[in-house]
């Protein structure tokens, strides 16, 4: 057991005692206050620069450029009336904000946000955990998390929220197919899950990052995938407000609701932290040699790209017009997968040997072909009157009663 | 024809827009400058004797299409007259609850004793408050309005408010260019000349801008007025701006 610990976290070499106990209690009091500052901040950030790109002025009111808005926001809710639906289920409508929250915590924890400090003899990951499974589990979570939008959805008792965590669960169950094969191909590279070896994987300056040593195919196609998985707009069917009113959402209120919320901007800046794990090489980058300080420039570093890519999850919100649901599926599935899927392949040949890759890329581009021809046959097939399914099921009330009232006759 | 970037056009003109000045102001905290002929709550003026102008003749009332105001006029007293003529205004109340503010009491009144200054922020809380009575509309002895506990009055907007103008008055007619229409006003005399289409204007004097020169970074690049193009506009805006800057107003 502690040789297996000691495997992925240099922290349990001498066994577990007293110290490192508070070192990883200090760690996870850090990671969480650290994520929660960085929620408060993230949605000030998102408002602001939304507005900015609008030409509007954003939130200004509370604190120095509104910054205390969230807070305002957040005690707002709290105040508000907790409503429970008549016809919800009591218990999982309760439990699924939960569901939500739980995984974005734990995604956040695999991320390494720095290099290794030595305290008292320990050597301390900036990271609140490194298990060798580390990637995976974040799958996992993602996964987890789809279930906490499709029950909150489902015990609402209301038809919107119903749509929405249909939307919601096909639409992360499509995308999360293109996510797990670019993810594949990284580890195919890396020959490591754990997200610390990812990174260190990329150390060597800027031409080891995945997003150049891979192709930036795999890096496209992640950020596309993980912005559906996020359901941030452009692929934001899930809370469309002209369709669906607010989404799995819509009924509730107060402390529930502002978890769902919190959920989302956490997540939001989860995922741009694993894009820059799995892309950027982490906390890499340049460190200038000022003695003591150079365990700083690595946050820097991470906090610097990490923002970056939240700044371009805002920026898809103010310029891109939001997906018809077709439109989404078919952008998953007749393009992501297979272009992940075949990206993943020339990968795999190219790291046996350049042979197999050419003979991997060939066949890759005839089943390229291949589909294309496949994807506008399909597009221009006739469908008779035999493909529209008959009725099921009676009107709730029938047409018959209906008529009695509007014309006055029997 | 679609242009292979044309995809990213949406992105480039957000991240314009960033730097783009915004057209909204935080209002309680600035003001926009009101227009000359703003239409707000009324004043009843008075000559520089202090005699009230108001005869009580009851034309407004008359004329008011929504019956706000209600007028009782009464002979002057003989040794201590309220105003120069035989009869005053003896009650004079105005309900803003129903005022639209149309201006045609200003229009109907002989002496120009109604006029209307520029004030409409104003939100009383109960309609006691609302009906504005003699005492509360009459100007005081410099001729400006009486500020009331829930009127928002800042610097500048008091004046100007006795003065009149015929609302079918000849303003942009190249013949009256140049000539005041305005009356005078007894708290700050007579006002400058409207704007007319001539750039022969006086806009810190008048209180107006056109508006075509306030937008003109949000135009289209033919629309914006020739003078305000490129590097020269940008110097002559920061030129107009320096004064407002040093005063501290955003």
């Amino acid at each position: 057991m502690n040789q297996l610990l000691a495997s992925s976290d240099p922290l349990f070499a001498h066994g577990v005692n007293g110290v490192v106990l508070l070192i990883v209690l200090v760690k996870v009091l850090v990671g969480f206050g650290a994520l929660m500052g960085s929620v408060v901040i993230m949605i000030w950030f998102e408002r602001k620069a939304i507005s900015d790109m609008q030409s509007r002025i954003g939130p200004q009111r509370w604190g120095p450029f509104g910054l205390l808005q969230t807070l305002a926001d957040g005690l707002k809710l709290i105040g508000k009336e907790d409503l429970v639906p008549a016809e919800a289920d009591r218990f999982v409508f309760k439990l699924a904000p939960y569901l939500v929250l739980i995984p974005a915590l734990i995604t956040f924890a695999l991320i390494p946000i720095g290099g290794t400090l030595h305290i008292a003899g320990h050597a301390v990951m900036l990271q609140v955990a490194n298990p060798p499974m580390g990637i995976l589990l974040m799958l996992a979570m993602s996964g987890v998390s789809v279930y906490g939008v499709m029950l909150a959805g489902w015990s609402s008792g209301s038809k919107y929220p119903l749509l929405s965590s249909v939307r919601a669960s096909a639409q992360m169950i499509s995308y999360e197919a293109a996510l797990g094969m670019t993810i594949v191909t990284i580890i195919l590279a890396t020959g490591s899950l754990s997200t610390h070896n990812i990174v260190t994987a990329q150390g060597g300056g800027i031409w080891h990052w995945n997003i150049i040593r891979l192709g930036v195919i795999p890096f496209v196609v992640f950020l596309i995938a993980i912005t559906a998985e996020l359901n941030r707009p452009p692929f934001d069917v899930v809370e469309a407000e002209s369709e669906l009113v607010g989404g799995f959402h819509t009924e509730y209120s107060s402390f529930r609701f502002a978890v769902f919320f919190l959920a989302e901007f956490m997540n939001t800046i989860t995922m741009s932290a694993i894009i820059v794990t799995l892309f950027l090489g982490g906390p890499a980058g340049w460190i200038p040699n000022v003695a003591h300080l150079k365990w700083v420039f690595p946050i820097i570093w991470f906090v610097l790209k990490t923002t970056g890519f939240a700044f371009a999850y805002v920026w898809f919100r103010a310029a891109l017009p939001r997906f018809r649901y077709d439109q989404l599926m078919d952008l998953g599935w007749k393009r992501l997968i297979p272009l992940s899927l075949g990206w993943m392949l020339v990968v795999a040949g190219f790291l046996i040997a350049p042979a197999w890759g050419f003979l991997m890329a060939a066949a890759v581009f005839m089943a390229w072909t291949l589909l294309t021809r496949a994807f506008t046959l399909g597009q221009s097939r006739e469908v008779g009157s035999e493909a529209v399914l008959p009725v099921v099921g009676e009107r709730p009330i029938p047409g018959r009663t209906i008529r009695k009232f509007t014309d006055g006759e029997s | 024809m679609a242009q292979p970037f044309d995809f990213f056009g949406g992105f480039k003109l957000t991240l314009k827009h960033i730097v783009r000045p915004r057209v909204t102001n935080s209002y309680p905290k600035v003001k926009r400058p009101k227009q000359p002929r703003q239409h707000g709550r009324h004043v009843l003026n008075r000559y520089e004797d202090g005699m009230e102008k108001c005869i009580g003749c009851e034309l407004c009332a008359g004329v008011c299409p929504v019956n706000c105001i209600y007028v009782r006029g009464l002979d002057n007293p003989p040794d201590h007259p309220v105003s120069p003529g035989e009869r005053y205004g003896y009650v004079y109340e105005i309900n803003y609850l129903r005022c639209i503010h149309c201006d045609l009491c200003v229009e109907a009144c002989p002496t120009q004793a109604i006029t209307e200054s520029k004030m409409f922020e104003f939100s009383f809380t109960n309609r006691a408050d609302a009906i504005y009575t003699k005492a509360e509309l009459v100007v005081d002895d410099q001729g400006f309005p009486q500020r009331l506990p829930w009127e928002d009055w800042r610097d500048g907007e008091a004046e100007m408010t006795g003065g009149w103008m015929r609302a079918t008055s000849p303003a942009g007619d190249a013949s009256f260019e140049g000539v005041v229409q305005w009356t005078a006003d007894l708290g700050v005399g007579v006002r400058a000349p409207e704007a007319g289409q001539s750039q022969n204007r006086d806009d810190d004097a008048t209180g107006s801008k056109q508006i075509r020169n306030v937008f003109a970074r949000h135009l289209n690049p033919v629309d914006v007025p020739l003078d305000q193009r490129g590097l020269q506009g940008l110097m002559k805006n920061a030129r107009e701006k320096l004064p407002r800057r040093q005063r501290g107003e955003k």
